[in-house]
C-alpha cells in the first residue's frame, strides 16, 4: 500500500488541492481509506491528517471503516422510491444477504442508500463501485446478485447493465443545432472579446444553475478584478434531485461546453478552468477526457489557441458525494481538495475564488448557451424567452409522465404545456427546480417557466394523484437533512428538527401545536441559515403547507400536548437489559380515552 | 468626516474594513455572538450575530460595515430569534448547566441568559457523545462542543499548531485531534496554550481547576454577557 500510495501522491504532483481525486483512487482500490494512508498522505501532501479525515467523513463516497470490495448504492431519490426502489432494496438485501448501510461478513458486498445519482429517467438507479446501474429490477438484481457471489470484476459485468440512455425527447434553440467545433471560438476572435461579453450581454444570458445571475456581469466582474491569475470553472455538481439535464449535455455536447468555457476564459483572462463532475458521473470522465485531448489536438486548447496568442486548458475534478458543492464557494473549497463547506460572502467567487483568485464558476448550460451566444451573437437568443428570462431551458423531466427525459423549451412555456407534451395525465402537482424549489398544484399549470415565475435549475418532477404528498416532503426534507454540511446552526440542527418534527406529525404522533412549531423551525432555517441549501431546506414543508395544510393537519391528534418522544419505545433498552418481555414491562404513552 | 453606519438608529463611525461586528465592539454597543473572537479570522457559523442590514440578514462578525447601512440589532424578532438559535445549539449537545464545571464562566449559558431563555424549546436530541481525558492537563467533553472553532483558530493564528479540526458532515459534526491515535494526549496541545482557554463551552477544560473559583463567584454570576464582551477583548474564561 506505501508503494500504491507514494506513486499517487507523485502522480498528483504532491498537490493537496488533487486530495478529493487521491482519495478516490484509495476507496477504488481499498474500499476505505486506512489509517496509515491518512497518514502517509498528510506527510506527502504536506497537510494536517485531520484535513484529510475531516475530507473522508465529509464526503459519502469515501469512509473510514471498511466497505465492501462491491460497494452497492441505490439512489434514495423520490423517483427511485415511485418506481418501487423500497422493494427492491428489500430484494436486493435479502438476495445478497446484507442488511441495508451494513458489510456482509465476508467482506465482499456492502449495501447502503445514497442521494439522487442523477439518472431519474430510467431508474430505480444505483451505482456499484461508482459506476452506474440503471432500470433496476428483479431479473437485473438476480443477475448482480450472481455477478457478486461470483465475485466476477466489475470491468467483466454484462454492459447492458451500465447502459445509460440520453432519452433527449424535445430539442429546441440550443440542444437542435449544435455549434461546429471551434465555430464560437473563431467567431469570438474575429468580433473581438469585448464586443463578444457585449453580444452576451444583449442576449439576456442567466445562470443555468438556478438562481439566475447575469453570466456576462459575472464575467465583466471577474475580468476588472486587479489579479491577473483567473480561472473559469464549470459547475458539473448536478445533485439536486430530479435533475439530470448535465449528464446528457456532458455526453452528447461536451465539446460545446468546454468551447464556451474557452470563450470565457478569453475574455476573462484566464489560463487555467476546471470541470468539476459530480462522482455520480464518474461513468463520464473517460469520454470527457478523449474530448479534451481532441480539442487539444484541434488547437482549441493549450498555449496559442487557434493562433490567437491565448492560452488555456481544462483539468477534470470528480466529487465525492455531497450535495452541498454545487454551491459556487462550497465547489472551490472541494476544488482545493478540503470539505465542501461554503465561504462566507462577501468576499464573493468573481474576486476571490480558486486559491483567493477571481474565478467564474458558471453551469455546464450555461457554458453550452455562451458558446452558441459567441457563435449566433446576443438578439439570436433574446429573441426568445421572456422579459426577464431570455432564450431557452433545459429540464430534467421525470416521474409520472410517459417519456421522461430531457427537454428544451423557451422560457415563458406554461407548466401545462409541458405535461402535455410529456404524456402526464391525472397530475396531482410538479416539484419545480427539485427539492429546493416550488411544489405546485394543479391549480397552478397556467403558470410558466421563468426567472420571474417559476425558476429552475433543470429538475422537473411529476406527480399524479396516486402519490403521497407527506411521502415526498419527507423524502426531500430528509434529503436535506443527510445533505446540510453542518457548518452553521440553522441549517445543522435546524434540518434535524425539520426531519424529527415532520416524522412526528406524519407518524401520527403530532397534537395541535405541532404544525406551528413545524412553521417555526422552518423559518429559523430560511432565513439564517448560511447559504442556499439551509435556506431553501424548509421549501419542501412551506410550499405544501401553504397548498394542502389539511393534509398536515389531518395527521395530528386531536388533544392538545403530544409529547416529543415514545415512552415504550425508550423503554426497549432497559427491557432488553433486564430480559423482560412481560406486560408489566410496558408503558402506555397515553390513556387511550384520552383520544 | 469618518463613514458612518446606524444600528438600531444610533449613528456609528467605522473604518474600512471593518466588519460590522467591529465597528458596534468599538463603539459599545454588543451584538450577542459565540463563534466570533476579536484576535481571530471571523468564522460566520454560530449566526448569533445576524443582523438585520438594509432589511437582509447578514452575520455582522463577517459582514462588512459600508457607508449608508441601516443595521437592526436589538429588536424583537432578532432576539427571539437568537434565543431559540441559542436553544438549537443546546439541544443538540449535552448540556447540564448545574453538573458542568464551567457554569458561570460559560459564554453559552451566559448568551442564554442574556437572550431570556429559559427553557430548551426543541426537542432534545440526546447525541451519544464521548469524552477525551487522555491528556495530563487538558480534558475534552465533546457533549458541550458547539463546533464554533475557536479553538481550530486559536490553535493555528495564536499558538503556531494545528492541534484541532472539525469533522464529518452535517448533524455528525464532530470535533477531532491531529494526532496518529486521534487522541489529545498525542498532540502537540500545552495547558498554556490559547486554544485550551478559548472554548466559550465547556467542552475543553483545563484539569485540577475546576472549582478553584466557587460557584457564585464566576465571571457571569455578576455581570451580564454584553457588559463583559464589551469591557474586555480579551477575557479569559474560568481561570
Amino acid at each position: 500500500m506505501q508503494v500504491f500510495i507514494e506513486n499517487l501522491a507523485a502522480d498528483h504532483q504532491y498537490q493537496p488541492t488533487r486530495l478529493l481525486l487521491i482519495l478516490r483512487a484509495i476507496q477504488a482500490r481499498y474500499h476505505y481509506i486506512p489509517e496509515p494512508a491518512i497518514q502517509q498522505l498528510a506527510g506527502l501532501l504536506n497537510i494536517p491528517s485531520t484535513q484529510i479525515i475531516g475530507v473522508v467523513e465529509f464526503y459519502s463516497f469515501f469512509h473510514l471503516q471498511p466497505r465492501g470490495q462491491y460497494e452497492l448504492l441505490i439512489s434514495d431519490s423520490i423517483t427511485d422510491a415511485m418506481l418501487g426502489k423500497h422493494n427492491l432494496m428489500g430484494y436486493l438485501s435479502e438476495k445478497l444477504q446484507v442488511s441495508v448501510g451494513a458489510v456482509r461478513s465476508d467482506g465482499l458486498v456492502s449495501l447502503d442508500n445514497t442521494s439522487c445519482t442523477g439518472l431519474c429517467d430510467q431508474g430505480p438507479a444505483g451505482l456499484v463501485n461508482g459506476y452506474p446501474l440503471t432500470r433496476l429490477d428483479r431479473p437485473r438484481i438476480d443477475l448482480i446478485a450472481d455477478l457478486i457471489n461470483q465475485q466476477k470484476p466489475v470491468e467483466a459485468w454484462p454492459s447492458e447493465l451500465f447502459e445509460v440512455e440520453d432519452n433527449l425527447v424535445k430539442s429546441g434553440l440550443l440542444l437542435e443545432q449544435p455549434i461546429q467545433q471551434g465555430a464560437a471560438l473563431k467567431a469570438t476572435f474575429k468580433r473581438g472579446l469585448k464586443e463578444t461579453l457585449v453580444e452576451i450581454n444583449q442576449s439576456g444570458l442567466r445562470g443555468r444553475g438556478g438562481a439566475g445571475f447575469k453570466t456576462a456581469m459575472k464575467w465583466q466582474f471577474c475580468s476588472e478584478e486587479q489579479e491577473t491569475v483567473r480561472y473559469v470553472v464549470c459547475n458539473a455538481d448536478e445533485g439536486e434531485p430530479g435533475t439530470f439535464k448535465d449528464r446528457v449535455l456532458l455526453n452528447s455536447y461536451a465539446d460545446q461546453v468546454f468551447e464556451g468555457m474557452t470563450v470565457c476564459a478569453a475574455i476573462i483572462g484566464a489560463s487555467q478552468g476546471f470541470l468539476y463532475l459530480r462522482g455520480e458521473y464518474l461513468f463520464l470522465y473517460d469520454k470527457l477526457q478523449t474530448v479534451l485531448e481532441q480539442r487539444r489536438a484541434a488547437g482549441l486548447l493549450g498555449n496559442n489557441i487557434l493562433g490567437q496568442g491565448v492560452g488555456f486548458d481544462i483539468e477534470i475534478c470528480l466529487g465525492a458525494g455531497a450535495y452541498i458543492c454545487g454551491e459556487e464557494s462550497a465547489l472551490i473549497e472541494s476544488l482545493e481538495g478540503k470539505m465542501g463547506v461554503p465561504r462566507n460572502r462577501p468576499p464573493y467567487p468573481v474576486t476571490q475564488g480558486y486559491l483567493g483568485k477571481p474565478t467564474v464558476v458558471s453551469n455546464v448550460e450555461s457554458f453550452m448557451a455562451a458558446a452558441a451566444i459567441a457563435e449566433q451573437g446576443g438578439n439570436w437568443f433574446a429573441a426568445i424567452g421572456t422579459e426577464k428570462s431570455k432564450g431557452t431551458k433545459i429540464l430534467s423531466l421525470c416521474g409520472d409522465c410517459a417519456k421522461p427525459g430531457i427537454y428544451e423549451y423557451p422560457f415563458g412555456t406554461t407548466i401545462q404545456t409541458i405535461l402535455d407534451e410529456c404524456g402526464a395525465d391525472d397530475v396531482l402537482g410538479v416539484q419545480v427546480g427539485g427539492p429546493s424549489g416550488t411544489f405546485i398544484s394543479n391549480q397552478e399549470f397556467h403558470r410558466k417557466l421563468a426567472f420571474e415565475d417559476l425558476a429552475t435549475g433543470g429538475s422537473f418532477i411529476i406527480f399524479n394523484s396516486s402519490r403521497n404528498i407527506l411521502d415526498i416532503v419527507n423524502n426531500f426534507t430528509h434529503f436535506f437533512a443527510h445533505e446540510s454540511c453542518g457548518f452553521c446552526t440553522p441549517c445543522r440542527v435546524g434540518t434535524s428538527l425539520l426531519k424529527k418534527q415532520l416524522d412526528k406529525i406524519i407518524e401520527g404522533h403530532g397534537s395541535a401545536g405541532d404544525v406551528v412549531s413545524l412553521e417555526e423551525i422552518c423559518q429559523l432555517v430560511k432565513s439564517y441559515s448560511h447559504c442556499g441549501l439551509g435556506q431553501t431546506a424548509a421549501n419542501p414543508i412551506l410550499t405544501t403547507l401553504e397548498r394542502y395544510p389539511e393534509l398536515y393537519a389531518n395527521r395530528l391528534k386531536k388533544i392538545s400536548y403530544e409529547p416529543g418522544f415514545d415512552l415504550d419505545a425508550a423503554l426497549e433498552t432497559a427491557r432488553r437489559m433486564a430480559n423482560r418481555h412481560d406486560a408489566a414491562a410496558h408503558l402506555a404513552q397515553v390513556g387511550e380515552d384520552h383520544e | 468626516m469618518s463613514k458612518t453606519i446606524t444600528i438600531d438608529g444610533k449613528t456609528i463611525p467605522f473604518e474600512d474594513g471593518q466588519t460590522i461586528m467591529e465597528a458596534a465592539t468599538a463603539a459599545d454597543v454588543y451584538i450577542p455572538h459565540l463563534c466570533h473572537h476579536p484576535e481571530f479570522t471571523p468564522h460566520g457559523s454560530c449566526k448569533l450575530c445576524t443582523v438585520k442590514v438594509n432589511g437582509r440578514n447578514c452575520s455582522a462578525c463577517t459582514f462588512p460595515a459600508a457607508e449608508g447601512q441601516d443595521v437592526l440589532n436589538n429588536t424583537q424578532e432578532l432576539i427571539d430569534d437568537r434565543r431559540k438559535i441559542t436553544q438549537m445549539l443546546f439541544v443538540e449537545g449535552n448540556h447540564f448547566c448545574p453538573s458542568c464545571e464551567k457554569t458561570g464562566n460559560c459564554q453559552l449559558q451566559a448568551v442564554a441568559y442574556h437572550l431570556n431563555m429559559l427553557d430548551d424549546h426543541f426537542p432534545l436530541f440526546y447525541p451519544n457523545r464521548e469524552m477525551d481525558a487522555s491528556h495530563p492537563d487538558v480534558l475534552i467533553d465533546h457533549n458541550r462542543c458547539i463546533f464554533c472553532a475557536l479553538c481550530v483558530r486559536a490553535s493555528q493564528q495564536h499558538d503556531g499548531k494545528n492541534v484541532f479540526a472539525i469533522s464529518g458532515r452535517g448533524i455528525n459534526k464532530h470535533l477531532i485531534f491531529n494526532a496518529e491515535s486521534g487522541q489529545l494526549k498525542d498532540t502537540d496541545l500545552d495547558k498554556n496554550d490559547k486554544a485550551a482557554h478559548i472554548c466559550p463551552t465547556g467542552a475543553i477544560l483545563i484539569k485540577r481547576t475546576g472549582y478553584q473559583v466557587p460557584i457564585g463567584q464566576r465571571i457571569y454570576d455578576h455581570h451580564e454577557i454584553d457588559e463583559v464582551s464589551l469591557a474586555t477583548t480579551e477575557h479569559q474564561h474560568g481561570e
